[in-house]
């Protein structure tokens, strides 16, 4: 009997997995229940290892089954649903895939499975290595913060290395809040150990035996997976004391969020896993020096931590390779909103924006032109098809007032109002704002207001300057990039779409 | 039990963890339902806070509730991924079905609606959450046939 696959990853189940995995157990067969390979629209996607590889069928529902099993035993390529090999799908294959190359693969709980594809391997070079050598593998990888700001993960990691032996921690960032963004929970709960893996490393180029995943509150399934990987690992001695005889200790915990973006700021993150309101805080000190309880730590996202795994593994050189410019490596692209092919794409940086919605992408799910991309986040700017040429590099996008952020591309088509959209971007401030600084939580409040005046042509000119004036003063006054960079989706709407504040 | 000995046994289990607060109100609230008024005191006694402090972690943060929900929590996504493909229309349409706005519950303690801002599901939007399910491609239809399951499984565990 042929082995089947359909995946546990949250869209996978928000699209009907279960109820084809229930199908088939009707059917008298036990799927392996694997991660998602990031094809969101051909979710449920059920993969069927055969003599002429791993072919798929997507997206399946649970009354195509019977149909499908027929066709596996007969002829296969003739059923409507039948994609070919799994590998050879153009969208998967042009992939540069280093994070997420063995998503998919398996059941992501597997530490057989993991390790058959290379995992650990990092940290088994890792354990023959001194703390500054791993701290130089990072540094000349060239690694960058992948949550948003894009700092050199080499030098923060320095930064905690060098700071007195003691108590020192490694936070993971895994409050991936920012709409339009996915990759983080596809590592956790496709491949879960590349983390603990990357956290594990971490610990032991910086001397710090404890470690926390702060995981928000909105990814159940990628919670119920990371506990049951620590446990798995802590089982096997990846985790807890004398790692692999190595005689080194790492501990690690997943603390869960309680619905509040702005704790994916790194200072406010710390002060809720140290039971307080996620308030940011000033800096200096850096979290580095005096993070978590007082003492030096590093907060590095998901995929940065998850990239140390293969940078240890294959070396700083190979994951330099990839990249353009500053940006060294590979990039998480998540196309996400009115898509027809929404997904996870793993490609260096450099790809154009209009590379991924139209080639990957495939144009608009409803079918209509596509009018406005948000990149970044509900904190990056609204980019018109004129800026769509832009290489998806740190740089570039600085360079024209947006960012990349961690990756996410959220695209709308013609039917969209921007103005609406920008007066979303001052509520959401509202509702977020942790409100420390005075431009953002009452800056974002008059931002709604005077974008409601503008619209309804009450004293226009006057509230356009004003606007812009609050702007500025969001922008310059505000100590984290909450109220700082809340402008930018505001100023890019205004810019590039004037006629959609017009008003009635 | 009691909702106090309850708390009090909660707190005494977490209150050596380092952070504790976060987890403890997750633990209390899973208990519970929500974190009640008499659970201030006793949190702020064995995590030697003040009690302004314990109200101020509470209150700061979207998923604590200080009243009695809904048995079921059904949030719908309100993130720009979302928008992109309808969600101020579905919304709109499960506030009116439902006949409450965000943060309410429904007369017969079935349902309370809460807006959520991303659920990690966006490239098969709009997304919404009830209790521990995500669904994806929630349209009206989608949406009343959801609520209406809930309305079902309900009489039958009954």
């Amino acid at each position: 009997m042929s082995r089947f696959y359909i995946p546990q990853d949250t869209t996978a189940l928000a699209l009907g997995a279960d109820d084809v995995a229930a199908a088939l157990r009707s059917a008298g067969i036990e799927p392996v229940r694997n991660g998602s390979r990031g094809l969101f629209w051909l979710e449920p996607l059920l993969e069927v290892e055969t003599d002429q590889g791993r072919i798929g069928f997507g997206p399946v529902c649970a009354a195509d089954i019977a149909g499908i099993l027929e066709a596996v035993e007969n002829n296969a390529s003739a059923h409507p649903l039948y994609q070919g090999e799994v590998a050879e799908i153009p969208y998967l294959k042009s992939q540069q895939r280093l994070t997420y190359a063995r998503a998919g693969e398996g059941d992501p709980l597997c530490l057989d499975n993991y390790q058959r594809l290379d995992g650990f391997t990092g940290l088994r070079n890792a354990l023959a290595m001194s703390g500054q050598q791993i701290v130089d593998q990072v540094k000349e990888s060239g690694l960058r913060g992948r949550g948003g700001a894009a700092f050199p993960a080499g030098i923060k990691w320095q930064t905690v290395h060098d700071c007195a032996a003691g108590q020192k921690y490694i936070v993971c960032n895994a409050d991936e809040g920012d709409s339009g963004t996915f990759a983080d929970r596809l590592v956790m709960e496709a491949d879960p150990y590349q983390l603990i893996e990357g956290m594990i490393i971490a610990g032991l180029a910086v001397g710090a035996d404890q470690g926390y995943i702060y995981l928000r509150s909105e990814y159940p399934v990628a919670h119920k997976l990371l506990n049951a990987a620590i446990d798995r690992a802590t089982e096997a001695n990846f985790l807890g004391d004398n790692i692999q005889g190595s005689g080194k200790t790492f501990r690690l915990e997943v603390r869960l969020g309680a619905g509040a973006y702005i704790c994916g700021e790194e200072t406010s993150l710390l002060e809720s896993l140290e039971g307080k309101r996620g308030m940011v805080r000033a800096k200096p000190p850096l979290p580095a020096i005096e993070g978590l309880f007082g003492k030096p730590t590093v907060v590095n996202n998901v995929l940065t931590l998850a990239a140390v795994s293969t940078i240890l593994a294959q070396g700083a050189a190979a994951y330099q390779n990839f990249g353009m410019g500053r940006s060294r490596g590979t990039l998480a692209i998540q196309l996400a909103g009115n898509i027809k092919r929404g997904g996870l794409i793993e490609l260096a940086f450099g790809v154009t924006l209009r590379e991924v919605v139209e080639e990957y992408g495939q144009g608009t799910y409803s079918g209509r032109p596509i009018r406005a991309i948000q990149v970044g986040g509900p904190l990056g700017a609204f980019l018109p098809e004129s800026q769509w040429d832009t290489p998806m590099d740190y740089e570039a996008f600085a360079a024209i007032k947006a960012m990349i952020g961690h990756g996410g591309i959220v695209v709308f088509d013609d039917s969209v109002d921007m103005a609406a959209q920008a007066r979303f971007a001052m509520e959401f401030c509202v509702a977020e704002s942790c409100g420390k600084c005075t431009p953002c939580r009452i800056g974002s409040v008059r931002g709604v207001e005077v974008i409601d005046r503008i619209v309804a042509n009450d004293n226009r000119d006057n509230n356009l300057i004003l606007l812009h004036e609050l702007c500025d003063t969001m922008e310059m006054g505000s100590l984290c990039a909450m109220g700082g960079m809340t402008p930018f989706p505001v100023r890019s709407a205004l810019q590039h779409f004037p006629d959609d504040f017009a008003g009635n | 039990m009691s909702s106090e000995l309850k708390i009090s046994t909660l707190v005494d289990q977490f209150k050596d963890l380092p952070g504790a607060m976060l987890p403890l109100l997750h633990a209390i609230q899973a208990e519970i339902g929500y974190v009640p008024d008499n659970a201030v005191p006793l949190i702020a006694r064995g995590l030697n806070l003040s009690r302004a402090e314990v109200h101020g972690v509470i209150s700061f943060y979207h998923d604590f509730k200080t009243h009695p929900v809904g048995r079921h929590s059904v949030q719908i996504c309100r993130s720009e991924a979302c928008q992109a493909m309808g969600s101020r229309e579905l919304e709109s349409h499960a506030k009116a079905a439902l006949g409450i706005d965000y943060g309410e519950t429904t007369a017969d303690g079935k349902i309370s609606l809460e807006p959520v801002y991303c659920l990690g599901n966006c490239a098969c939007s709009p997304s919404m959450r009830i209790d521990d399910n995500v669904y994806a491609r929630v349209d009206q239809t989608r949406f009343d046939a959801l609520i209406s399951e809930l309305a079902d499984s309900q009489e039958i565990a009954r």
